[in-house]
């Protein structure tokens, strides 16, 4: 090294490491990061149902216990959950970079994730039929909101996975697919996570 | 599933008619003309000069931090401008609508503006000057700044930079839309609630405001986003979380409040949009809706927000203040502690703003001493920017004048906010225009800061220097201004003047009012300096041109690249080794910008998707207000395409070869520094740190 680069006491002026950032630690942080700011939707979210839950919020209409079914809830709750599990078992091929083991995992997450929103869809769609729409009563507005807007991060997770499946095949584990393949694990996981909040705050202590 | 609307509607054009061009309206008109005639003159030249591939190339599609940091800071100079014009637009009706015998000009019956443009015009002043003004100049300076100063090549995400700059133009672009074609809201720059509800605005007006706030709003959380990470992750070298400039400190703290904050609003907005499209009921009067849920999801986000403008604001008073009295900034430890100390309290105060909500007493005096705590880590900066004036050599160059000014504004703001968080206190003059001139004192003073920081890194960003005689009128006359408007406006509080009157019904308030008019005039002659600033620096920056540091005295990282700074900020990342390292380094005689060795780079390519992205958004806010679903429905999906698409391109990067990085480094003159630092001055022991001796 050029001594007339050594400053006081040969303190080191430029990188001689060739220093390069980690990208897939930089990208998964900064996914982090974003969820960050999505826990603050949802958590405006639950603020609101609990604000709006109260006996005056139904404005004469359907109560809590009228619109929750916890059973058609659980069985969405070990949907996802499984949906996670197949998720996990696809980072699990990931590792050993096994590209079937991770197609699979990925179909499989998606699939479950399918079935979820069919549930769900039903589940809403009798709501409706009955008549306890969004439009009745803040109650339900706020309930309405709550769910509907996880399915609409179910929905794009689940076109999501779609992409990945296909760039997993076309590119196979470039840098660019890993960091994706491993946000997309938070941002799937993290729906699990806001699904089982869901069931126990809003389904569960809805017919207590 | 959609709300049944009143008035006209058609598959087409949703509700939008020729009658909503309101070219009946002389002010508007003018407003039009001045727009169209400044946009058709703009065009020509670009088209004459050829600079339209240029333009394509180097700006539009660029993902350079520092391109994007001008392009923001451009932007909000432009609406400041806009937002400018509102207040002397305000300030002029409030002086001619005094008294009975006022007269009225142009169909208003006092003064020349009728209540419901009055309506608009405040709401737009606010929206434009928070949202779409001093938020894009700060994130400007951020964007070009931060990434220089923690020594990296760009931001942590480039590319989602690029889409955070066009989506807060999109959002900035539906409000000119809003200017011309329909209406604004005029239910405030909060969305006073159930103002906003459909049954009481019916018009599209609160929806141009809801869509420019929503998708500007995503704008600011996705640049929040980068700036963290870029922080966080892309220090370079020897850049220890204890020698981190204060700006970048501040930028920090400003980040995390407005990835924490700007969420909510989005929520809250969601929400309202749910109502007033879907029927739904969260903030009707009636079926089962609760208003007070949106004025505390707003003020959630809104409270935050104030603190997400202010400390970058404060950022660079800390970084001017040193430079100018050629001494370490004082305390350190205690300013990145306070900033990120004032971060934290944000969040505890919201309710500050509507103690007359009448949640009882034990709430708001929670809420009244949480506001009053903000004053300790405030008075702390304070203090520290004080002592290091204290005993230093102070030189008054343009940028430390608005940093001392500012620093002088934040006193007035203070201590009146001081007064305002004892809610007894409040509740006398809540809604007077005393809570107007306190709030105008704090963002006036990140206005002082933010023309400050511009005038300070204008030269590091460009090469060449801002005219000085032309920025120290300016500053007078902003000073002078400052002082003459808001005075008054203090005094007209205590008087029990409201805020928000077109008309005023006491003609005793009249003097006053003729002195905030005067005050206003003083601005506009301190716009015009500004403008003629901008125009003779740039025309004779041959003249002003220097390679190196042009403040002579400036301490932190940034100040090691060369001037203007090349497209990869760093030929080879610097290994930092105290805290203020381009002082460091002068002062032992090692200021060299000439790294010992050349390395490959990898930069981001350009990318076409986030102005697509942006128009697209523009699009999809026009259509959801004027209720044109197959517009929204092609946008939206577009939207979804280009993100998909862009996510199926492979080369995304490129290398610039090191023989190639060293005959762009012959290119440009290392210019060694000509004067040293004050070493002696107080406080230079106590920062300087050196490699053998790390925090």
């Amino acid at each position: 090294m050029d001594l007339s680069q050594k400053g006081d006491g040969g303190a080191l002026l430029w990188d001689q490491s060739h220093l390069q950032h980690d990208a897939i630690s930089t990208k998964t942080y900064g996914f982090w990061l974003y969820m960050l700011g999505d826990i603050m939707i949802f958590a405006s979210l639950f603020a609101a149902y609990i604000v709006l839950s109260y006996p005056v919020n139904t404005a004469g209409g359907p109560t809590p216990g009228d619109v929750m079914h916890p059973v058609m809830a659980f069985w969405n709750t070990l949907l996802i959950c499984t949906s996670a599990l197949s998720y996990g078992y696809a980072m699990v091929a990931l590792k050993t970079g096994h590209r079937r083991g991770v197609l699979a995992g990925l179909a499989g997450a998606g699939l479950l994730g399918l079935g979820f929103l069919a549930v769900e869809g039903l589940d809403l769609a009798s709501l409706i039929q009955h008549g306890a729409t969004a439009e009745r009563s803040g109650f339900l507005s706020a309930f309405f909101t709550l769910v509907m807007a996880h399915g609409v991060h179910m929905v794009f997770g689940l076109i999501w996975i779609a992409v990945m499946a296909v760039q997993v095949e076309r590119d196979g584990f470039t840098e660019t697919v890993v960091y994706r393949l491993l946000n997309l694990k938070i941002f799937w996981f993290f729906q699990a996570f806001i699904w089982i909040s869901i069931f126990s705050f809003v389904y569960l202590t809805g017919v207590m | 599933m959609f709300v049944h609307l009143q008035g006209p509607w058609n598959p087409l054009t949703g509700r939008l008619a020729w009658s909503d061009i309101p070219y009946r309206n002389a002010i508007v008109d003018g407003a039009f003309a001045f727009v169209v005639i400044g946009a058709l003159v703009i065009l020509t030249w670009i088209t004459r000069k050829r600079l339209w591939g240029y333009l394509w190339r180097e700006w539009i599609t660029t993902v350079d931090h520092k391109k994007i940091g001008v392009m923001y800071t451009l932007l909000g100079l432009v609406m400041l401008f806009r937002g400018f014009v509102d207040a002397v637009m305000m300030r002029t009706q409030q002086v001619l609508a005094v008294g009975p015998h006022s007269p009225g000009f142009l169909g208003a019956l006092h003064g020349y503006l009728t209540p419901y443009h009055f309506g608009q015009i405040y709401s737009a002043h606010g929206t434009l000057m928070i949202l779409f003004a001093i938020t894009p100049i700060l994130q400007g300076l951020m964007n070009a700044i931060v990434p220089l100063q923690v020594g990296a090549r760009d931001m942590a995400f480039p590319y989602l930079n690029a889409l955070g700059f066009w989506l807060t133009a999109a959002g900035a672009s539906l409000l000119m839309l809003a200017l011309f074609v329909g209406d604004f809201s005029h239910a405030g720059w909060i969305g006073l609630i159930p103002l906003t509800e459909l049954p009481y605005s019916p018009g599209v007006g609160v929806d141009y405001w809801m869509w420019a706030v929503q998708i500007g709003g995503v704008g600011t959380t996705l640049a929040s986003i980068n700036i963290i990470a870029t922080i966080v992750k892309m220090r370079a070298p020897g850049m220890t979380w204890g020698r981190l400039p204060i700006f970048s400190w501040t930028a920090l703290s400003t980040s995390v409040v407005g990835i924490s904050a700007f969420p909510v609003l989005a929520a809250a907005l969601a929400l309202l949009g749910l109502d007033r499209y879907f029927g739904t009921h969260f903030f009707t009067a009636g079926m089962g809706g609760n208003l007070m849920l949106y004025t505390n999801f707003f003020w959630i986000w809104g409270h935050p927000e104030v603190y997400f403008v202010v400390l970058p604001a404060f950022g660079i008073i800390s970084e001017v203040v040193p430079t100018f009295s050629e001494k370490p900034l004082f305390g350190y430890a205690t300013m990145a502690a306070a900033s990120v100390a004032i971060a934290g309290f944000s969040w505890m105060v919201w309710l500050h703003h509507f103690f007359t909500m009448g949640a009882g007493p034990g709430v708001n005096a929670f809420f009244g001493i949480a506001s009053m705590l903000v004053g300790i880590p405030t008075g702390v900066k304070v203090f520290n920017w004080t002592f290091t004036l204290y005993k230093g050599r102070i030189r008054f160059e343009s940028p430390m004048m608005w940093a001392v000014s500012a620093f002088a504004l934040l006193l007035v703001g203070g201590l009146t906010g001081m007064m305002l968080a004892f809610p007894a206190i409040d509740f006398t003059v809540h809604n007077s225009v005393f809570l107007v001139a306190h709030f105008h004192s704090m963002l006036l003073l990140i206005g002082f800061a933010a023309l400050g920081g511009i005038s300070y890194w204008f030269p590091k960003i460009f090469g060449f220097r801002l005219n000085e005689t032309l920025g120290r009128r300016a500053f007078a006359f902003f000073a002078g201004g400052t002082f003459m408007v808001f005075v008054p406006m203090y005094m007209l509080g205590f008087m029990g003047m409201t805020r928000r009157l077109d008309y005023i019904a006491h003609p005793q308030w009249l003097p006053l009012l003729i002195a905030e008019e005067v005050g206003i005039g003083l601005y506009v002659v301190s716009v015009y300096y500004v403008a003629k600033q901008f125009y003779v620096s740039i025309r004779d920056r041959a003249r002003s041109r220097f390679a190196g540091d042009v403040w002579g005295t400036s301490r932190s990282l940034e100040w090691l690249t060369y001037s203007p700074v090349p497209f990869y900020n760093y030929a080879v990342l610097p290994h930092v080794n105290s805290r203020d390292e381009w002082a460091w380094r002068r002062s032992h005689g090692v200021a060299s910008r000439r790294p010992d060795h050349y390395e490959d780079i990898h930069l981001p390519r350009n990318s076409a998707v986030p102005v697509i992205l942006g128009a697209l958004a523009t699009i999809l806010g026009f259509g959801l207000t004027w209720r044109i679903w197959w517009m929204t429905d092609a946008a939206f999906a577009g939207i979804v395409m280009a993100v998909i698409v862009r996510a199926f391109v492979r080369n995304t990067s490129w290398t610039l070869t090191a023989e190639e990085v060293e005959r762009l480094e012959q290119g440009f003159e290392d210019v060694p520094p000509t004067q040293t630092p004050a070493d002696h001055a107080l406080g230079g022991a106590v920062v300087l740190e050196t490699a053998d001796n790390p925090p």
